[in-house]
Parts: structure tokens; sequence; C-alpha cells
């Protein structure tokens, strides 16, 4: 839609997503029938993650924020558009350097952990996989990061199926620290735990932050959540970057009428005042089969005749140079 | 560390899931039994060397003279149709009978394994491509197909005539011919429980971790579908020595003077009316051997199976 | 449904294609070839004699051509002569077919009706001695050597109790019914037991999973007779899977019937395809195996169409 948003703060991102879209066929396709329908997951979506910052992507489940993630783990390959990461597109070949530069956790603690490895090797696993390190300086370096993310020491000798929820995702975030990377793509790795537990691990990820200066793309849903930790959010819909400002610009007067009604839909002591209008009604359209001109015509207040026919461009709100947002009608 | 994710602290240590399998196994009584039998029976085959030594008897050798002796002290289960010590027959027979059962397993599980793996590792082309052979396969009917295999002529594939119609050739065929149509299960089997496992976050993890596909199948997929994997193997042995057994009977599997517990019946038609008794005892030892081996195939699933509660 | 029946069909249509292809080629690999036996009964034939019958008989061609004549040649109906009866194949088929149909659907009605009896009286109470006596009985089924239960049973009957006639179809001279169904029944009965035992296993497991569900426990809360829940909610559900299951290995059934034809001596397509194969009456052989592989190919088939028939909630694409 747009070229890549302008970057006037700090220094030159690590990680640049160029334009990228993710479709892909469905099952169905096969020898007898035709061609399978194109699910698309993500559409021609630019972002940028800056050295120590931490990028949160926002959007109900099916707007395509884990599959984003999952490009940018290296997990998929993207349909169209590119991978920047320290300013070179990322191939095959870049790809196998930069993999223990960029971890993922999981939002699932109890699916992302081998049950049949002890935690120590689950720990340096990517280590392995890397060749980094002899057998004992690998089991050296998981007893420092066992410590590190607040597990005893005993813990390295045990299997999964021995911890809770919220000591597997700390065991799943060591994992992650293990080859020093400089990126986590973390996918909404709290919504899985127990509230009180979530505010432990997301004190855990934020220390673990200001101690290493790594920058986290938190992926969630959880607005209450990502105003904690994040420094930009980005808001999906149905694939599309709707939204992209900073945290506190956001919060405060959000410019997109779908992250208007994300905020109201959170609730918060305090503020019992609910603005009219805002709130979302209907379903999400399938992305199968978008709807044309702005996507979120079908089930935004503010609609008029052009939503319905013209897809709005990512350009600044009024007054606001940073703040960027995808409507004809931006606040 | 905070005490509130702290789950109570546990005492298991590395091998204990298969000490808790094993004491599952152990509280399960026809698979303990069963075991028991299959021991005894393997102890038994093996003692045909010793015993042959100590009593000084050829098993081999022939002596028309002494066809369908009775038993007597000298030989415990009489003579067979060529006059030889029909105890000792049993015991090499069963040596031969076991061996096809394991080895047959060995070759077609690995290959039932890559090939579901493969398939359901990689999917798309390739898994449609071996599914629908292994839906070929089953398809089939086995043991006509099997009679086909049997009759092969193999001077016909280029080996010698020397080699063909030696004691290793016949039952080498026997193994392979088996294998060859038995790893359907396994495939079909390692396929599916491939399927869900590669999707898991800790195989993705591995992946983002630059992890290439043989690494992800023997860290993560293997070890993960041991257990199916032990059980079904287990079962497929009792299945084999069944084949196996039928297969020397019809004349297509391990060819005399060579003893299995199958071919000793050839003649059988014929004992049913003179020596009934040795038509009895080779089929006895196979049925015992597969009844075990089922019982503890299905002892293994319960101890497997952390939901069986019987 | 009507996309599916015909894909399906294609598919098995596929198999057998290339199915025959491979036993024409393995039945090329057997011992010695078509004219062998012509050669022996005639030792006057000269090598030149010989290798013109081979350029007549196109047996000089490599495989591949080969299986294309005779591949054509079946298209038109023509599956060629068997040797041993001299008669052209169909003929000397059509009669051994009728003969394993009757003895596989006789043996497997019976197996289905003696499975869901005993599959159900074990389910009532698993872990019980009707339970365990049940459970034996159908390892000892899996686990029997077919052709030894044929033998021991011949012991029994035929030779020590002097019962039941231990091989043929009949007495020469007597064709009643009463003599056929006598000659029938040790081969339907040993056959009935070799398939029972795994079908009892079916048939247990599935009530044991449909009793455990929320909707028996509510009938049951209800009130509801325990016979009457067995019979009426949870059977009707284990129904599905077992009939699928027990339809697909209708099949199966065919490695028995060859077994049990060859030890009492019945002419059906199993002692046929074993007695060709023993006297390389090659033309036999071959198209008795492609029936075979049909007959299982279509019994896989009906399966597939009753489970979606059965089964509202699976939709056949």
């Amino acid at each position: 839609m747009t070229d890549a948003p302008a970057i006037t703060r700090g220094d030159a991102p690590i990680l640049e997503i160029d334009r990228i879209s993710v479709h892909f066929p469905l099952a169905g396709g096969g020898w007898f029938s035709g061609p399978a329908p194109m699910l698309r997951a993500v559409e021609n979506v630019s972002l940028a993650i800056r050295p120590g910052e931490t990028l949160a992507l926002v959007g109900e489940s099916g707007s395509g924020k884990s599959t984003l993630g999952q490009v940018v783990a290296g997990l998929r390959e993207p349909t169209l558009g590119t991978l920047k990461f320290h300013g070179v597109p990322m191939g095959k070949a870049e790809w196998r350097a930069a993999r223990k530069a960029i971890q993922i956790v999981f939002q699932d603690p109890f699916s992302a952990l081998d049950p049949r490895m002890p935690v120590s090797d689950l720990i340096t696993e990517p280590l392995k996989i890397q060749r980094i390190g002899s057998a004992a300086e690998r089991r050296e370096r998981a007893a420092s990061l066992v410590a590190q993310v607040g597990l005893p020491l005993d813990a390295l000798n045990r299997y999964p199926h021995e911890f809770s929820g919220g000591q597997r995702q700390r065991i799943a975030i060591a994992r992650a620290l293990a080859p020093d990377p400089s990126l986590i793509v973390a996918d909404e790795p709290l919504s899985a735990l127990d509230v009180s537990i979530q505010s432990q691990v997301l004190n855990l990820m934020k220390g673990i932050q200001e101690d290493r200066g790594l920058s986290y793309l938190f992926i969630s849903h959880d607005l209450a959540v990502v105003n904690h930790l994040a420094d930009r959010v980005a808001v999906l819909y149905l694939g599309r970057l709707v939204e992209l400002a900073e945290r506190a610009s956001l919060f405060a007067q959000p410019s997109h009428p779908y992250t208007a009604a994300l905020l109201d839909a959170v609730p918060r002591i305090g503020r019992g005042r609910r603005r009219r209008g805002r709130s979302l009604s209907g379903e999400m359209p399938s992305p199968l089969n978008p709807p044309p001109g702005c996507v979120f015509h079908t089930r935004c207040p503010k609609v008029q005749a052009i939503c319905k026919t013209t897809p709005p461009m990512l350009e600044a709100a009024p007054g606001r140079p940073t703040h960027l947002a995808a409507c004809h009608f931006k606040e | 560390m905070t005490a509130l994710d702290m789950a109570p602290p546990s005492v298991q240590q590395a091998q204990s899931v298969w000490r808790l399998r094993w004491k599952r196994f152990r509280g399960h009584r026809t698979g303990m039994i069963a075991l028991g039998v299959l021991v005894l029976l393997v102890l038994f085959t093996l003692a045909a060397g010793p015993l042959a030594a100590l009593w000084g008897i050829d098993p081999d050798s022939t002596d028309l003279l002494s066809r369908y002796d009775p038993p007597s002290a000298d030989h415990w289960l009489g003579m067979d149709d060529a006059g030889r010590d029909e105890l000792l027959r049993l015991m090499y027979g069963g040596q031969i009978s076991l061996l096809v059962g394991l080895v047959s397993t060995l070759i077609g599980g690995v290959a039932g394994l890559g090939i579901g793996l493969s398939a359901g590792y990689y999917g798309g082309r390739l898994d449609a491509l071996l599914m629908r052979f292994t839906d070929g396969m089953i398809a089939l009917p086995l043991l006509p197909l099997l009679i086909v295999f049997g009759a092969v002529d193999l001077t016909k594939l280029g080996f010698s005539s020397e080699f063909a119609h030696s004691g290793a050739a016949g039952f080498w065929r026997v193994v392979v011919i088996i294998a060859v149509v038995d790893w359907t299960q396994m495939a079909r089997l390692v396929r599916a429980a491939t399927l869900s496992l590669k999707e898991r976050d800790y195989v993705l993890a591995a992946k983002a971790s630059g992890a290439s596909p043989l690494y992800v199948m023997a860290a993560h997929i293997l070890p993960n579908v041991a257990t199916p994997i032990i059980v079904a193997g287990t079962l497929t042995v009792g299945r084999v020595i069944l084949l196996e057994s039928v297969l020397s009977f019809l004349g297509f599997g391990i060819v005399p003077p060579t003893p299995s517990w199958g071919n000793m019946l050839n003649n059988a038609q014929e004992l049913v009316t003179t020596a009934p008794a040795l038509a009895v005892y080779p089929g006895l030892f196979i049925f015992i051997t597969v009844i075990a081996v089922n019982f503890i195939g299905d002892g293994l699933q319960h101890a497997f199976d952390p939901r069986s509660s019987r | 449904m009507a996309g599916f029946v015909l894909r399906r069909s294609l598919q098995a249509l596929l198999v057998l294609w290339v199915m025959s292809f491979v036993i024409y080629g393995l039945i090329g690999l057997m011992p010695g070839d078509p004219l062998d036996v012509m050669i022996a009964s005639n030792p006057g034939a000269t090598p030149e004699v010989v290798a013109h019958l081979r350029a007549i008989y196109g047996l000089d061609q490599p495989m591949p051509v080969r299986y294309w004549h005779w591949l054509l040649d079946a298209l038109h109906g023509d599956f060629g002569f068997s040797r041993t009866h001299s008669e052209p194949v169909l003929t000397v088929l059509a009669p051994a077919l009728a003969q394993t149909c009757k003895l596989m659907l006789i043996s497997f009605g019976l197996s289905v009706v003696l499975a869901f009896g005993l599959g159900v009286a074990a389910a009532r109470k698993p872990g019980g001695w009707v339970d365990g006596f049940v459970s034996l009985f159908a390892f000892a089924g899996i686990s029997v050597p077919v052709f030894w239960l044929a033998l021991i049973l011949i012991i029994v009957f035929a030779v020590q109790l002097h019962w039941l006639p231990a091989s043929g179809m009949g007495t020469v001279g007597d064709n009643g019914f009463i003599d056929q169904l006598r000659h029938l029944t040790l081969p339907v009965l040993t056959l009935t037991l070799a398939s029972t035992g795994q079908f009892t296993r079916y048939v247990r497991a599935a009530m044991i999973e449909t009793m455990r569900m929320d909707f028996i426990r509510t009938a049951r809360a209800k009130g509801l007779g325990e016979g009457r829940l067995v019979l009426r909610h949870a059977l009707r559900n284990a129904l599905i899977p077992v009939v699928t299951i027990m339809a697909l290995s209708f099949g199966t059934l065919f490695s028995g019937a060859l077994v049990t034809e060859t030890m009492f001596a019945q002419w059906g397509m199993g002692k046929m395809i074993y007695d060709a194969i023993l006297a390389n009456d090659y033309n036999l052989a071959l198209v008795g195996l492609l029936f075979a592989t049909l007959v299982t190919l279509l019994s896989n088939l009906a399966a597939d169409l009753a489970y979606g028939w059965l089964d509202p909630r699976i939709s056949l694409k």
C-alpha cells in the first residue's frame, strides 16, 4: 500500500519487513480438483524493528499476526516482499547465518518443549544445532541461563512434565536466550498462563531486555499486556497493517477506528466512560474472501461510500508524523 | 524464583518414564506370563545345539527304518517322517521361525519407518505418492502375492544356481518377501504420528534454530513415535511368524532339509492318519509363540498408554 | 458422492492395472517357461523347432512387449487358455470364484454374528471373567495358524470322530444338499474361527469406547435398563466403525480362504491359484491373482462407501 514507513528515531533498524505478503493454498487442491483457494494471511505489510525496542503486533485471532511472526522467525517464506536483517535481504544463505540471532518463544509452553528431552538438552538445543561450543561449555551455559530465568539448578536434569506452565515458559525463554539473539519473536507468550503468573513472566522478559538490549517482536491480543511492555504497536486486521504508532500515542488517541474499538474493549479501572459508536459489531470477514475497498468497512462505525471502493493508504495521522494509520477518516 | 509457580519438588529422574512403564507392564498379568513363556520358548530353541551334542544325535541324518518311531527314552518325541529326532527338529525349526519373525519385522519396520517419516514430514506430493502406494499394497491379496514371490526363480534374477538352492537363499528369500509386503502398517502409523508431531511448537523452535530435516526427525520425531513403533513391531513379529509358517507349509518358504515349524507340516495330510502327534507339535509351537507375542504386545500397549487403567 | 465413487473406482482400476504388470513380470520370473512342458512331452523337438515355436508364441520378445500383447487381448476379454485344464481361463475360473465367494460370505457372516455376540458380552463388564474368556478366545483366533487349525479340526472331526469328511466338495454319486453341507462344514468352521478373533476385538473395543461416552452415562442416569442401553444406544453407535473395519477385512479373508481350500481340497480361487503356480499354468495364475486383487479392491471400496453411508457426518469428497 505504501513504501516502508518513515523511521525518524534512533538507530538503523535491525529488522525490516518490506511489503510482505503470505498467501497459502488451502487443502483440497489435488490431482482431481481445480486449483485450491488462496488464503491471504498477510497482505503487503511493512514494518521495522529497532535495536532494543519492543514492537507489539496486535490483532484478533486470524489477523495474520502469528503468520507474520513465523516469517520473521524464518519459519515461513513470504509469498511476496523481502525481509531485511541488519539491512541485508534474507535468502537461504543469509538465514543460515542469522538463525542464532533470531529466536522464537511460543504461546503454549506444553507443546513448545519436547517431552522426551531433559531441560539441559532443551535449553542448549539451538547451540547444538548451530554447533556452538563444546558439550561442556554448553552445559555451563545452560546452568547460567537457568539461573537467569529464575529456575533452580536442579531443573537441568528434569523433564518438562515436571514443571508448571509458568516454569516451562521460563525454560522456553532460556532456550531462546541460549544463542545470544538480538531479536526474539514472542508469539503470545503469556496467554496460556494464569494471570498471576503472567506478570512474573512479563517482568522477566522486561528485565532480560534491560540487561541484554535485545529486541522483541511481541505478538499479543492482550492490550493491557502490550501497554505494559511495548515501545511501539502495530495493529493488524485481516492481514493488513491498519495502524502503527508509538505506544503512548496509540493508547492516548488511536487513529484507526479498529484500534479504538480494540482499546474500548479492554476493561480498565477508573474509566467508566465508554465512548459512543466504537464497539465492534459482527465477525471478522474471511481472509479467503476479503471485502473490497477498506477491509474494515463491514464493521466500521465511521463507514462512508469511499471505504467500500478505495483501500486507504497507511499514512501519518493529522499532526502526528510518526503515527501511521490506514483509514480515510483517521483521527 | 517465586514460590507461586514452583511445582512440588519431584524425585522422578531421567529414566523414570521407562521404569514406570516396566512397573505398569509387570502389573499386566497376561503380558508377564506371555513374556515368561516366550523366554522359555527361546531357551528351548537355543538348547538344540547343546542337546544334539550331548545326546550325540545328528538332527539332519535320516533313517528310513525308524520313520514314525514312537517316543522313546532316546527320542522323547519320537521320529519324524524321515526318521529324524522330532524334538531336535522342533528346536532347530523354532530358531529359524523366530529368526525370520525378528529379521523380517526389523527390515519391514525400518522400511515402513522411512516411508512413513518421509511421507509425514515432507507432505505434499511425496506424501500423496507414498500413501497411494501404501494403499495399493494394502489392497493386495497378501498370501497369493507371497506365493508368487516365493515361486520366483532366483536364477532368472541373475543369482547363481548354487546360491539359489542354498539354505541361506531360502532363509533370506522368505525374510525379504515378507518384509516387502509387511511394512504398510508401520508406514501408516509412523506417518500419522509424524503428521501431528511435525506441527508441534518444539519442532518449529528447532527449525527456527536452523535444524535440518534429518535432525528434527532424529531428535524430535523418532523418540516420540518410539512407543507406537514398539507396540506395532511386537504385533508384527507375531504376524510374520504366522506368514512364514503358512508359506513354508505351502512349500514356498523355508526349504527342507532346513527345518521350520511351518515346513515340518509339509506332508501334514499324510501325518493326520499315520502320526497325528507330529501334525500337532509344530503348529502348537507356532500357536503358543504367536499368542505369547500378541499378549506381550497387549501388555506393552497397556504399559505405554497412560490413560489405560485396566 | 458420485464424484467420490468415480474417483475411487478410477484409483482401483489404476491399482489393478499396475498390479497386472507387476504380476505379469513376477510370473515370468517363475521357474521354466510355457514351452518347457511342451518340449518335455516331445523329446524329438530340435533347437530350431523350439526357436520357431518361441517366435510363434512371442516368447522371444522382451517382457514389456509380451505384456502389452497380453493386455490388448485381455481388454478384448481374451485371457488365454489354461494349460493344465485345456480350457479358456475364464471357464476354469468361474466355478472357482463362485465357490470361494460362497465360502468367504458364509464364514464372514458367521464371524460377524459371533463377534458381535462375544464382543458385546465382553464389553459389558471389562476385566470381568466373561471378558477374560472372550479375550483369550480372540487372541487365540488371531494367533492360530489357519492351516494348523484346519489340521486339528480334520484330526478331531474326520479322523478320530468320523463325523465329517476331511476333504473334497461332495461324495461321488451323491450331490445332495446335505452332502455338500457336510463337506462345507469344516472349511467354513476353520475360516470362521480364524477371522472371529480379530472381529471380536474390534467390537469389544468399540463397545467399551462407546459405553464410556457421556450420552451413555446420561441414559444410565435416566434409569434406562442395562440391556436396552447396550442394544439401543451403545451398539448402534459402535456399529459404524466396526462394520467399516470388518468390510475392510473382507479382502484379507482371501488369504485364509486360500489355505482353507488347499487343506480341504475345495475347488476355489485359492486352491486354483496355488495349483496353477505349482503347475506353471501362467495364464490361470495371472488371471486368478488379478481377480483376487479385484475382490479385495471392491471390498475396500464397499467399506468406504458403507462408512459414508452409515455416518452422515462424513462427507465423501
